[in-house]
């Protein structure tokens, strides 16, 4: 019988805490269907099941924190599947003994989908008695919970389409996105729709600083201590572990720069590219055509990816950083990936990630061009052998055909693992990124 | 469209992408991207939903007149209206 199991939300995770289960018991589930609530040390994640079938049995309670690849539930596949014997999970800690730091923070420390509803229902966290682990507010204890719904439940906030913005202003607002009706024409909820239902809504937040609209900024100590942490042993891990070697290169962004202005008159405005866009296309094909720092050290060896799946680093507001991961990146047009960044980013900070967003990377790439620094001499992810990094798009002087002109330039670097491969194979994935960055129409 | 609906809209626009902003306190010679923290995406949203306002493209090569409050509500002011409708007025 197919078991559900603790997904690996990111190379710095060992074990992730049950926050909640959106199915019960009998429910038929399909795969990409939101099924629990994780929290990894770092964010509170939505995981999808990648099965079709119906869950047998639940094996972890909601407060329990078991390592990675431990089973969560039996899921049946189809009809007629009889229920096998399971072992039970290997928690951690459980129920008897919680974690140990979570303050009694009370609602700070509910899942994003309990959150959700308490605001829809107009509901006062911190005053609903909470039966988890460490005063965790499970959705149970939320009063007038509707009844249990079976089927793809995950999917029901999908019913209302809405933007982002307009999810989290209802939400710190009390608004139940359903009543409020889209405005525009395109049937989707704007945040300008939800703002005009503010105005006019009795129990809305009259102050717009306390609304938690960017939880990244408001995340209380301990997520931000715990981050810190998680951060810390991977990134300790990596410098223990991996002999790392450094290479950078100054790349002419001339013709990429005249492009994508170009393209940018063409596009609609909705779909404007940053030169972002085209440093991680570049680097996405780089890899691929440089397999030898695209994949895992595993067991002594590299394990090469077939695929080339770019983790993304994103700077939260309030401190600490999220790795989303862009998949399959060579195979996607510079648009698709300008979408899908820009998307992932967004979602990043709003606390809103996916456990689809956060599947291995292959590769990481970090882009420090927001801060003005010239360039950035990255830490490896590991089992990761490689992390490309980006600088600031910088007006130099440059010679060409021995003139001197002034070209908007970026350093280029390159942090490998000197087990896995040599300078050379460095060298030549900076050359490929350079090459290709010359010639962007072909990305 | 007047200067201050023009500011309205520019305000409006600031608080859906930085909602604990504070814009109308914000003075005219106040850089956005550097007051508000605002990143290239902030950035990209910021002209995504002034375009959508105006009802007409902002172009890359209008983002210099988008830098400070002051900047920005006039460069909203003068392109919203249409040189036609300037003359009959």
């Amino acid at each position: 019988m197919p078991e559900f199991r603790m997904p690996s939300l990111g190379a710095d995770m060992t074990a992730g805490t049950l926050l909640e289960w959106l199915v019960h018991e009998g429910d038929p589930v399909h795969r990409g269907d939101v099924v629990a609530v994780v929290d990894t040390d770092k964010a509170a994640i939505e995981v999808e099941c990648f099965e079709d079938g119906v869950v047998d049995r639940l094996l972890v309670q909601p407060g329990q924190k078991v390592p990675v690849g431990a089973a969560l539930a039996s899921i049946r596949a189809g009809e007629g599947a009889v229920a096998a014997l399971e072992t039970g999970p290997a928690p951690l800690e459980t129920a008897a003994a919680p974690l140990e730091a979570p303050a009694p923070a009370g609602p700070l420390v509910t899942s994003p989908l309990v959150r959700r509803l308490a605001a829809e229902r107009g509901l006062d966290l911190a005053a609903v008695p909470a039966t988890g682990t460490g005063g965790v507010v499970h959705r149970r204890d939320l009063p007038q919970a509707p009844a249990p719904r079976t089927g793809r439940v995950a999917h029901r906030r999908e019913s209302v389409r809405a933007s982002p913005l307009a999810r989290r202003l209802a939400a710190a607002g009390g608004l139940d996105l359903a009543e409020i009706g889209p405005g525009a024409k395109d049937g989707t909820v704007h945040a300008a729709d939800v703002r005009r239902a503010l105005a006019g809504h009795p129990t809305a937040e009259p102050t717009r600083a306390a609304a938690p609209t960017r939880p990244a900024r408001t995340a209380p100590a301990a997520r931000g201590e715990a981050m810190r942490r998680a951060i810390g042993e991977l990134m300790e891990r990596s410098n223990r572990e991996i002999p790392h070697y450094y290479l950078t290169q100054s790349v002419d962004l001339a013709a990429a720069m005249a492009w994508l202005h170009q393209r940018n008159r063409e596009l609609p405005v909705t779909q404007r590219l940053l030169p972002a866009a085209l440093l991680l296309a570049a680097t996405a094909q780089a890899a691929a055509q440089v397999p030898q720092l695209n994949g895992h050290w595993r067991d002594g060896g590299f394990a090469p990816s077939s695929t080339v799946e770019l983790g993304t680093v994103v700077s939260l507001r309030g401190g600490g950083i999220l790795v989303p991961v862009v998949h399959d990146v060579a195979n996607r047009s510079v648009v698709e990936l300008m979408a899908a960044a820009r998307d992932l980013a967004e979602r990043a900070r709003a606390g809103r990630l996916r456990s689809s967003d956060l599947r291995p990377a292959s590769l990481t790439v970090s882009n420090l061009g927001e801060q003005g620094v010239d360039s950035v001499l990255g830490v490896i992810h590991p089992p990761q052998v490689a992390m490309v990094g980006f600088g600031t798009v910088q007006e130099r002087p440059w010679a060409v055909d021995g003139l001197l002109g002034v070209r908007p330039v970026v350093v280029v670097s390159l942090a490998a693992d000197h087990r896995a491969s040599d300078g050379a194979v460095g060298a030549r994935l900076l050359h490929r990124i350079d090459r290709l960055l010359q010639r962007p129409e072909e990305l | 469209m007047k200067p201050e609906q023009a500011r309205a809209v520019l305000n409006q626009a600031l608080l859906d992408i930085v909602p604990d902003a504070l814009p109308e306190a914000l003075p005219d010679d106040a850089d956005l991207r550097q007051e508000l923290e605002l990143d290239s995406l902030d950035f990209v949203e910021l002209v995504e939903r002034l375009s959508a306002r105006l009802g007409a493209r902002i172009e890359e090569d209008d983002y210099p007149q988008l830098r400070t409050m002051g900047s920005a509500v006039a460069f909203l002011a003068g392109r919203s209206e249409p040189a036609a409708r300037r003359r009959s007025s």
